[in-house]
């Protein structure tokens, strides 16, 4: 539904996106990850229609961006960063003219404006100014606006920035349940949400793509991606930290004490060997072994491990 | 048809947006009182002993317009950008020109009915004698026109900024360029050293010359032609500027 070509965007001499390419197909909920200023918003932005590509191409359901935008924006609910709303007008009567702005009259424009209303819990505020509104609410009010006529495609800058734990709940459920039937984007900068929600995540830092992939295979890049950490008694923690250092797959060990109880993580050599839980396993039969587990990978470190070399290059610049 | 319905979406809203702060009645409160005050008292509306609202009336609206009309148009787009609600109304399925033109539309409607509610000092001339209702009627449109030219500048100055007050004074500066360009004294004054081809070309920009013979009951044209072309001109720039904008 969304297809987006080698698209770049100058600021003056700023490039804020530089050359990036993907698609997002219906039921797909993508999550699009990245440091402040990383190009996110300018991306949604170009997709929406609202600001233009210094190149590249961009088409939403077939239709280009640039040239024909009309029938694209159609399909489109936008939800743009900080989520603007009319503050002089009611809850009501801001959705109902985002009901009539996408061309929906007299009975489908109650429906469409109930509709959304109950999906986003608005019930209670229906005839409060937007003014007068929480940011909570205020949020959801803008939220109500960009579905308010069921479209296709959801463009959403950070859906869930500023809303307190329940509420991010209810917004992220409702995401994933339109996501098996829309083609959505979303940005965030909270990694959890990438995993409770998304079908597929892309990094950007500084205006490029630096990974693109399904969650758990962007945890797999991980360095705790098949690390194995285990929970031992009565042991020494360097003689633990030596036994383990000797596996064929390990590539590090980190072994702490507490008392008598000592935690230690084993690292493999390649992210995600399956052999090194095999291994520990072996090794340690004969121990006092009160837990053991295998690490899944995290979403956090691949981040940061991504993205904070030019940061940090950046900074000593 | 979609065109004109996006067109009066928007404008509804807008209108609606008046109506629902006390901006709408604050100005039209101030502006008939002005209105009132000006014709009756300064205007010397009683002393001319004429059944006529020409000079009494009329003569005023530009000096209003000066500062009430900047004050309507200010928050147009500045307001919009300020909030970001911009980018909202800019990626709904409309045109931008559809924006402009509602947004306009909306402005001009609630200026024309501030002017409408003058109609009691029309009641009070016809009372007090036979004035010809034509070239009252022909001014009010002249006025309302001229009120057009005005706003459509403030449009622009609106979209420059994100700064309400920095749109007003803007405005107020092209605008109050308008009226002295044909003013009297600044005519006079510029007769005295310029070459009359000249004079010609800096009061045919002014307002008050082509406002003059809708004040006499002329409908000339080409008065028409000169405002209906400044609202065009400026909302086309205004179409400019927010696309500046948008290109970054």
């Amino acid at each position: 539904m969304i297809k987006v070509e080698n698209l770049t965007k100058l600021f003056g001499a700023k490039r804020a996106v530089d050359g990036i390419s993907f698609t997002v197909e219906r039921g797909e909920v993508l999550g699009f990850l990245g440091p402040n200023g990383a190009g996110k918003s300018t991306t949604m932005r170009i997709i929406t229609g609202f600001i233009p590509p210094s190149s590249g191409r961009v088409s939403v359901g077939g239709f280009d961006m640039v040239e024909n935008p009309i029938p694209g924006k159609r399909l489109i609910g936008y939800l743009p960063e900080n989520a603007p709303a009319y503050t002089d007008m009611t809850v009501s009567g801001f959705l109902g003219f985002a009901a009539e702005i996408r061309g929906l009259r007299g009975e489908a424009k109650t429906k469409a404006v109930n509709r959304a209303v109950e999906m986003c819990f608005l019930q209670s505020v229906l005839h409060q100014s937007v003014e007068t509104l929480s940011k909570g609410y205020r949020h959801r009010t803008c939220f109500a606006q960009s579905i308010i006529h069921d479209p296709e495609v959801l463009v959403l800058d950070e859906p869930t920035d500023g809303l307190d734990p329940n509420q991010k709940h209810e917004i992220r459920s409702l995401i994933r349940r339109m996501g098996e039937k829309k083609a959505i984007i979303f940005s965030t900068h909270i990694l959890e949400e990438v995993d409770a929600v998304c079908s597929r995540a892309i990094i950007i830092d500084r205006g490029r793509i630096v990974a693109n992939g399904t969650p758990p295979e962007l945890r797999r890049r991980s360095d705790w991606a098949g690390a194995v950490t285990l929970r031992v008694n009565g042991m020494v923690a360097t003689a633990v930290k030596e036994k383990l250092s000797q596996l064929r797959t390990a590539k590090k060990v980190v072994a702490e004490a507490q008392g008598q109880r000592i935690t230690a993580t084993v690292f493999p050599r390649t992210a995600g060997d399956q052999d090194l839980t095999r291994e520990v396993l072996e090794a340690t039969r004969s121990w006092q072994v009160e837990e053991l587990h295998t690490e899944e990978g995290r979403l956090d470190e691949v981040f940061r491990s991504i993205t904070l070399p030019d940061t940090v290059k950046e900074e000593t610049k | 048809m979609n065109t004109w319905a996006n067109i009066k979406t928007i404008a509804k809203r807008e209108l609606g947006a008046y109506f629902s702060s006390p901006l709408a009645y604050v100005f039209i409160v101030i502006f008939l009182l002005l209105c009132g005050f000006f014709t009756f008292m300064v205007g010397g509306f009683f002393e001319r002993g004429e059944a006529s609202l020409t000079r009494s009336f009329f003569d005023w609206h530009p000096w209003f317009y000066l500062f009430l009309v900047p004050a309507v148009g200010m928050r147009l787009w500045a307001e919009e950008r300020r909030v970001g609600t911009l980018e909202l109304l800019l990626t709904m399925p409309i045109t931008t020109w559809q924006a402009i033109v509602g947004k306009f539309l909306a402005s001009w409607l609630f200026l024309g009915l501030a002017l409408v509610l003058t109609f009691p000092i029309v009641i009070t001339v016809n009372y007090l004698g036979t004035p010809d209702n034509g070239v009252i009627l022909s001014g009010y449109i002249g006025s309302w026109l001229m009120a057009g030219a005005y706003l459509a500048i403030s449009c622009i100055t609106s979209a420059m900024t994100r700064t309400q007050v920095v749109s007003f004074i803007v405005s107020v500066v092209v605008c109050l360029f308008l009226i002295l360009a044909g003013f009297p004294p600044v005519v006079r004054f510029l007769e005295g050293w310029a070459s009359p081809w000249l004079v010609d070309v800096v009061t045919s920009f002014s307002v008050i010359t082509h406002f003059e013979g809708f004040q006499k009951g002329v409908l000339d044209s080409r008065d028409v032609l000169f405002f209906l072309s400044l609202i065009g001109f400026s909302l086309f720039s205004t179409s400019v500027i927010l696309r500046g904008h948008r290109a970054g």
